[in-house]
């Protein structure tokens, strides 16, 4: 049996002095699964998500993912980790203004010092397949939402993560352009990538997710 | 406390960077402001303040002992107009010889019992008044010889040196007791009377000239010889302050024209990341007069802070400058005028405030909704070609990244360019400035000669200089000597005496600048000082009639040599039948001075003659200024280092959330802190490319024009002071000040955690 993406094992996190916003979770996605977290509001859906990118580190417990203990790394380290192994997809996309869709998905690569040739062929590739390849030189203003998704997803997998992390990815999209990113994790999945959506969009976990966790006030509520 | 107070209040703790940087620039402005205009109406005033606090001498009149009586010269006091009168005193004009041959000037003597009374209070500034008829007390400005040193009179007479005294009326150039007159008198000797009056008016040249004729009529005529009024002296006094006056105002005027530019941007820049916050405020209910008025006390705060910071600050720093001012004129003053304090303070919170006002007026006046969504939308599309290009450079993305970024803010890149070149204008200049100032000074006193060779006449006649200078030929070591020798001179139409030196051998080595012409090279020639040229109207090519000790000698002129005062240079050729009293040797290189001495002074050992390594003495007063210098750069450094700091800090603010993605996205730390450093770097590089030129014109704007108001016309060498590498470290101080200011906003950016940028709006 092929070891886990994912082993979160007892994780606490805690804000201040009140409740803590995860409270004992663990948690295992095997790779090419999709996990979609769901909750409301408040119920650590986020936290876990920064967890699993390494953007925060646990009071108690242990992260793995892609076989890398996170709550040991230091802010280097996290952040080489990332751009080896994860994919970020944001709700309000966080695409960066000044730079060129095409500048946008290359700068993963150029960060971690991709050779630039095959890193250009790869965005290129990937912006052809999620239909922006059109795209490729205007600036991020000029898209719709949906459009804009697709460029954070190209962004996210330039890298060949291990996990695709995505949070609230269609959000801030109309029901059109949802529908759009719905279709583009279901075919990413269907492709074996292993993929954790945080989310309140049931129709998307049903969609594109294999198992679903329901956080509430920071525990797991229930698996599916 | 009301609510706009809580939120002015809360706004200075919470932009803590801004509320230190504001304060900071203010201390800095102030601090420049205060020291440039302190010293400004400081170099102005010392001779006033000197010349009330020792009850100067309005007229000092010069009589003819042969024509008129000591009791004549004291009724003269009672002329009409004179309010205090001194003297008379005995004065005689007397050439000393020092130990080891060197004669000084020919020196006015004034015997005098003390040094008070109601004119002209001597104000002794080492050593006391002397007690004996063999003691004597030079005026520092005549001569700089130590106390202890013992003056030989041509007649033979010894007089030891006790104290070091000042007349802010120039009345002498050394005092001896009553009793020393006898000694003093010799054949070599000019004497005469002295008396010294203060008039009920003297503020015009009209009025001394009526106390003068008033106090004439009561003398015998033909008894007065010569009278001077107390504003020629001053003329003069004003004129040496004066040297330093440009200098002081080009570094002023720097100083606060930075230091408010800087306060401006950084007032400016800071009300202006507040835009949104404004719109908070107004949203709930603020007016846009209480917006305004919250802004502009939440930036006075600090600045007021900083003011009082500044205003001691400026003051310390004056102290030691001001402290020489008063050695040298004897001012009563060594504080910063009162009202400068409070001029220099009071303006810069004025600009404060009128900076701090004008930009919350604008985001005070923006409508509601729109400072709402300052931040929230995206920004204008400015730059984006910066950022494809830098895309495409060979260089690591996040040095890309930021060298695209000041494009996307040209206002801020603006300013930070302003401040840098500011900066390196300042370092360029000061180094430029201390540099010609060290050249001026080696010029002025002509030696940078390793070794001085100097006779002892207690052990027998000078020796034949062909001999000595042969056996200094032939001393390993010696790279270049030559002979010289100094004599009181007079040249027709000048009544003040001439210094002339005579040089046997090459001195063109030891520091001389030409101004204009050449060296003299044949017998009769000679070269002369700007001073000379200009009193006597002469010109390269004219002939003078100079007499030495008596001997009239016709030399003609063919260079001008940098020289402040009145003096000839001439070769031994020319017929004044001295021989060399001292001899100046250069070294070559790695030969070591002292070891070099010891064995000149044993090859000779006989002739009367002894070799001593050559100290360099530097003025007291450059080395004040070159301080000042030192720290107005620094200050005006640390002002620009924190303006760039400043405008960082903002610019980071603003794109906290774009950081977060990046960090995000994989940029570790170390990449964050290249990219921050590389938005800074090509706009300091610009800013030393900028600077540095405008640092050089401001040089070769105020140091002649130093030099010209001190009467000196300054040779192109000791303009010539930059060289390529020089030029190149200094345009360098334009990167180098940008990092400095880049380096806490990098380390700030490098250690904001993601998830906090990341939520960050």
């Amino acid at each position: 049996m092929t070891d886990p993406v994912i082993d979160v094992r007892g994780v606490t996190r805690r804000y201040g002095e009140g409740p803590p916003a995860l409270h004992d979770v663990s948690l295992t996605v095997r790779p090419g699964e999709c996990v979609a977290v769901l909750g409301p509001s408040g119920s650590g859906k986020s936290t876990l998500l920064n967890l699993l990118a390494a953007l925060d580190r646990p009071d108690a417990g242990t992260v793995t993912v892609a076989g890398t203990r996170l709550e040991r790394l230091g802010e280097a380290a996290s952040a080489r980790f990332r751009r080896a192994h994860v994919g970020l997809v944001f709700q309000f996309f966080n695409l960066l203004d000044d730079l060129t869709v095409l500048d946008n998905v290359l700068l993963p690569a150029q960060l971690a010092g991709a050779p630039a040739r095959a890193s250009r062929a790869h965005a290129a590739s990937l912006l052809d397949s999620l239909g922006m390849a059109r795209h490729a030189q205007a600036y991020p203003g000029r898209l719709s939402g949906g459009e804009r998704q697709r460029v954070a997803v190209a962004r996210a997998l330039i890298n060949r993560p291990a996990l695709l992390l995505a949070d609230e990815p269609t959000g801030a999209l109309d029901t059109a352009s949802g529908e759009d990113v719905r279709r583009l994790l279901d075919e990413l999945h269907r492709s074996g990538q292993t993929i954790v959506l945080v989310t309140h969009d049931l129709r998307l976990a049903e969609a594109s997710a294999g198992r679903t966790i329901r956080l509430r006030d920071g525990r797991v509520e229930v698996r599916r | 406390m009301s609510g706009l107070g809580r939120v002015v209040r809360s706004g200075v703790r919470r932009r803590r960077v801004q509320t230190v940087v504001v304060g900071l620039v203010t201390a800095a402005a102030v601090t420049a402001t205060v020291l440039g205009g302190g010293l400004l109406v400081a170099s102005q005033a010392p001779f006033d303040d000197a010349f009330a606090a020792q009850r100067g001498a309005h007229l000092t009149v010069r009589a003819d002992s042969g024509a008129v009586t000591e009791p004549q010269l004291a009724a003269s006091a009672s002329a009409p107009g004179v309010v205090a009168a001194a003297g008379p005193y005995r004065v005689l004009v007397v050439a000393f010889t020092e130990r080891g041959g060197m004669r000084t000037p020919p020196l006015t003597v004034v015997a005098r019992a003390d040094p008070g009374g109601p004119v002209d209070r001597i104000e002794l500034a080492g050593g006391r008044w002397p007690a004996g008829p063999d003691e004597i007390v030079l005026s520092g400005g005549a001569v700089r010889v130590p106390p202890g040193s013992r003056l030989a009179t041509p007649g033979g007479a010894e007089f030891t040196v006790v104290g070091t005294a000042r007349s802010v009326s120039d009345t002498a150039g050394a005092w001896v007791l009553p009793s020393a007159v006898g000694v003093l008198d010799g054949p070599d000797t000019a004497d005469g009377y002295q008396m010294l009056y203060r008039f009920t008016d003297a503020r015009t040249p009209t009025e001394v000239g009526t106390g003068r004729d008033a106090v004439v009529a009561t003398l015998p005529a033909g008894a007065v010889t010569g009278a001077r009024s107390w504003l020629d002296v001053r003329q003069q006094a004003v004129e040496d302050a004066a040297v330093f006056v440009p200098f002081l105002v080009a570094f002023a005027l720097l100083g606060i024209v930075m230091a408010l530019l800087v306060v401006g941007t950084v007032v400016a820049g800071t009300v202006g990341v507040a835009t949104r916050r404004i719109g908070i405020l107004k949203a709930l209910g603020c007016t846009p007069a209480g917006v305004v008025r919250a802004f502009v006390a939440q930036t006075l705060l600090p600045a007021a802070v900083g003011a009082v910071a500044g205003t001691v600050t400026g003051n310390l720093l004056a102290l030691p400058v001001l402290a020489e001012t008063e050695e040298i004129y004897g001012s009563a003053n060594t504080t910063i005028a009162w009202w400068v304090t409070v001029l220099a303070t009071g303006g810069v919170l004025a600009v404060v405030t009128l900076t701090a006002w004008a930009a919350a007026l604008r985001a005070g006046r923006l409508r509601t909704v729109d400072a709402i969504a300052v931040g929230r939308a995206s920004g204008p599309a400015r730059g984006r070609w910066a950022s494809r290009l830098a895309a495409r450079l060979p260089v690591a993305r996040p040095v890309g990244l930021g060298l695209a970024r000041p494009f996307a803010r040209p206002a801020r890149t603006v300013a930070i360019l302003l401040a840098v070149a500011t900066g390196a204008a300042a370092m360029t200049f000061a180094t430029g400035l201390a540099a010609s100032l060290l050249r001026i000074q080696t010029a002025l006193t002509q030696d940078v000669a390793d070794v001085t060779v100097t006779g002892d006449p207690d052990a027998g006649p000078v020796a034949d200089p062909a001999a000595v200078l042969a056996a200094i030929d032939a001393q390993p070591g010696t790279r270049a000597r030559y002979g010289r020798t100094q004599a009181p001179g007079t040249v027709a139409g000048i009544a003040d005496p001439v210094s002339v030196t005579t040089i046997t051998g090459d001195a063109a080595w030891d520091g001389f600048e030409m101004v204009s012409g050449r060296w003299f090279a044949a017998p009769g020639e000679a070269v002369v000082g700007g001073p000379l040229l200009t009193a006597t109207g002469a010109r390269i090519g004219d002939t003078v009639t100079v007499r030495i000790e008596g001997t009239p000698v016709r030399l003609r002129i063919v260079g001008e040599v940098f020289e402040s005062v009145m003096t000839v240079f001439t070769g031994t050729a020319t017929p004044t039948g001295r021989n060399p009293s001292e001899y100046r040797v250069a070294l070559a290189p790695d030969t070591e001075a002292g070891a070099y001495a010891r064995a000149l002074t044993g090859a000779l050992a006989g002739r009367g003659l002894t070799a001593r390594p050559s100290g360099t003495e530097t003025d007291p007063l450059l080395l004040v200024v070159e301080g000042l210098t030192a720290t107005l750069t620094l200050l005006l450094l640390a002002v620009a280092a924190l303006g760039v700091l400043n405008m960082l800090v903002l610019d980071l603010r603003d794109r906290v959330h774009d950081l977060g993605v990046h960090k995000a996205l994989g940029m570790t730390p170390a990449q964050t802190i290249a990219m921050v450093v590389a938005s800074v770097a090509g706009v300091g590089l610009v800013g030393g490319l900028l600077g540095v030129p405008a640092g050089v014109a401001m040089h070769r704007l105020v140091v002649p024009t130093m030099a010209a108001s001190g009467g000196l016309h300054l040779p192109e060498a000791l303009l010539d002071v930059y060289g390529p590498f020089l030029l190149t470290a200094l345009a360098l101080g334009g990167p180098l000040t940008a990092l400095l200011g880049a380096l806490l906003p990098a380390g700030w950016a490098a250690r904001t955690r993601t998830a906090t940028a990341l939520r960050s709006e």
